[in-house]
């Protein structure tokens, strides 16, 4: 607790340094550059090395109404909104019980809970179809956000459970005795003590609603559209410029979250203790 | 006047008892030790006090009135921990005014007493400190400091010094010990250490798995250890038994005189015990009562002591001879057992269940 705050620069070998810089590089920052000229691209052919000619036609289509690039990009971000606000609500309490008691059943909880990783989510959703039907919860947000949950709840427990693990109950105990009730202990106490991991755990279940292909196409019915449902045809149908523009708005907020979530991870390395269960 | 009562509590944790009917009344502005081994029920006794867990059964009155329906948050038991010290995103003076802000003091008053609060635990100016910042010893302070600041009813510490390096343990004990007394704060704490539980409490509350064994001043448990394992937590494992009549205890090894003190011990089957401090070696022409005569088993010199092992009959005892005591093993030695330290102790060895409840009723009764 005296000590400095480390410098963990100085801890990792130059190899793994360089390994991690050359890794970013490759699969990283390559394909993403190849997806911003391919957006820019008018005519490119063989064996040009850049585009001859550049434009902005993709570009304009995808800001189009027909292309239903922006009503994908509305629905996928308050459906990942939503995901990750209902993860919260039912995650935090599951990952707190996980995290700090011991309680009979323990295991077999948290076997389930890893049940969506190890089962394939198109198989659950092939099941839960019927029932959303049934329910008339099939081509709603709600019903896709519902789904959508079951890929994320795992890894955002997973996380949270393991920050709840570490922070322990005598801090929230103390304040109990020092005159807080429960709601004032969460609000001065927990809250700004898991702030960091709740971030990370919170943008994790956001990417994982963002990315789900199969399962929104199936509860969705294909009338509630998301981005990559909309990306798909265009990966498919061999436009390339088009298809580099919207994968360049699809994975837009996976660099957000990504750039934000290291910066939580490198400063709170505890936080990973979660995933050595994976 | 008593602050805090604890009329027969117990707790179960599923099939195991953590606590036995304890009895206990704290009295205002006294320092109570809970002492014993870990698992003994001392933090378990605590957290009910707090409001944290509740009793099984029995109940628990602040000045007089029953608090188990009153939330841990309203009762002014304010919990120290061992680790986990401080609020980790607060600097020192939040940390500090935490409880003050709880109770919508204005920023002002809470400053001020912030201020205040922390020259009195030696650590002016350190407000905008972070926890992360303070040594082991300063956090220590800011956790009490914290837990003083809203004038508790009673002030609670689990382990308070346990986490401590053994010079600042000392300067703490006596930190809390002179806050404790100047602000009259009635405290309980949690300790494993007969040796500061000795040092820091008026009364001590020595538990063995969940029951409580004797409660009194500290020097009690040197002169009148209630049991066999009492005496023995406190490093006195000399005992004799006996035939006890009147005020004279018949040994295999002679007639002992004892002070008769208490109407409650009959006759019939006794253990005497003298503490190892309190034996002293005499020579062959003595014609004192209480002499018996030992064998000499083994000789460790401490250099303020010399460590004697000897066996009474077929009874092992420590004795604590002068540091130039010379002897061999197989020499025969003679002890005399003042009759003002020998004292008699129930035998928990044999005890069964039943006794040790006939013990603790006794002990109750006695409080």
């Amino acid at each position: 607790m005296t000590t400095e705050p480390e410098k963990r620069t100085g801890l990792v070998p130059r190899w793994a340094r360089w390994t991690a810089v050359t890794s970013i590089v490759v699969f990283v920052v390559v394909p993403i550059s190849t997806l911003v000229v391919w957006s820019f691209a008018f005519r490119w052919n063989f064996p040009n090395i850049l585009p001859t000619e550049w434009g902005l036609r993709a570009w304009s289509y995808t800001a189009s109404d027909s292309s239903r690039v922006l009503e994908g990009l509305w629905n996928s971000t308050r459906l990942a909104l939503l995901v990750t606000g209902m993860a919260i609500v039912v995650g935090l309490p599951a990952s707190r019980a996980l995290g700090q008691h011991e309680f009979r059943g323990k295991s077999t909880v948290e076997w389930l809970l890893m049940m969506p990783i190890i089962v394939p989510a198109l198989v659950a959703t092939m099941g839960i179809h019927q029932i959303f039907i049934r329910l008339r919860l099939t081509e709603t947000l709600f019903g896709v956000a519902l789904v959508h949950l079951i890929p994320a709840i795992p890894y955002f427990v997973l996380v949270m459970a393991s920050v709840f693990a570490n922070y322990g109950t005598a801090l929230e105990e103390t304040a109990r005795t020092l005159g807080a009730n429960r709601y004032r202990v969460f609000r001065y106490v927990t809250l700004p003590a898991i702030s960091s991991g709740l971030l990370v755990a919170s943008m994790f279940t956001f990417l994982i609603s963002w990315g789900q292909y199969v399962t929104t196409l199936l509860i969705g019915g294909g009338t509630f559209v998301t981005l990559p449902l909309v990306l798909f045809p265009f990966l498919s149908g061999g436009n390339n410029s088009t298809a580099a523009a919207i994968s360049l708005v699809f994975v837009a907020p996976a660099i957000v979250v990504l750039v934000l979530t290291s910066r939580q991870l490198s400063r709170d390395s505890a936080l990973m203790g979660g995933f050595g269960k994976l | 006047m008593t602050a805090v009562s604890l009329r027969h509590i117990s707790r179960r944790f599923g099939d195991h008892v953590a606590v036995r009917d304890l009895n206990l009344d704290i009295e205002s502005g006294e320092m109570v030790a809970f002492l014993g081994p870990s698992g003994c029920g001392k933090t378990t006794t605590l957290r009910m006090i707090t409001g944290l867990i509740e009793p099984s059964s029995g109940d628990i009155l602040f000045d007089g009135e029953s608090v188990l329906s009153t939330p841990t948050e309203r009762r002014g038991a304010v919990m120290v921990f061992q680790k986990h010290l401080l609020f980790p995103t607060m600097n020192v003076a939040q940390n500090v005014g935490f409880g003050l802000k709880m109770a919508r003091v204005s920023r002002e008053e809470t400053a001020e007493r912030v201020k205040e609060i922390l020259e009195l635990v030696d650590l002016p100016g350190l407000e905008d400190r972070k926890a992360h910042e303070l040594s082991g010893g300063q956090q220590q302070r800011v956790a009490l400091a914290r837990a003083l600041i809203v004038r508790p009813k009673v002030l609670l510490l689990d382990e308070p010094l346990a986490n401590l390096d053994a010079n600042l343990r000392i300067t703490m004990r006596h930190l809390i010990r002179s806050i404790q007394k100047e602000m009259g704060i009635t405290a309980i704490f949690v300790t494993h250490d007969q040796e500061e539980a000795v040092m820091l409490a008026d009364r001590v509350a020595l538990m063995f798995d969940g029951v409580l064994q004797q409660v009194g001043a500290p020097d009690e448990f040197f002169r009148t250890p209630r049991t066999t394992g009492v005496a023995r937590f406190f490093r006195n494992g000399n005992f004799l038994r006996g035939h006890r009549r009147g005020s004279t205890i018949h040994t295999d090894v002679g007639p002992i005189e004892i002070v008769s003190t208490s109407e409650t011990v009959e006759d019939g089957p006794s253990v005497l015990t003298v503490r190892p401090e309190e034996v002293r070696l005499v020579n062959e022409e003595t014609d004192q009562e209480n002499v018996v005569p030992a064998v000499v088993t083994s000789l460790i010199y401490m250099g303020s002591h010399t460590q004697l092992t000897v066996t009474i009959g077929d009874t092992p005892w420590q004795i604590q001879a002068p540091a130039a005591f010379q002897a061999r093993n197989g020499d025969t030695v003679r002890l005399l057992l003042p009759r003002g330290h020998v004292s008699i102790v129930a035998d928990d060895d044999t005890a069964t269940t039943g006794s040790a409840e006939a013990t603790l009723a006794e002990g109750s009764a006695v409080l």
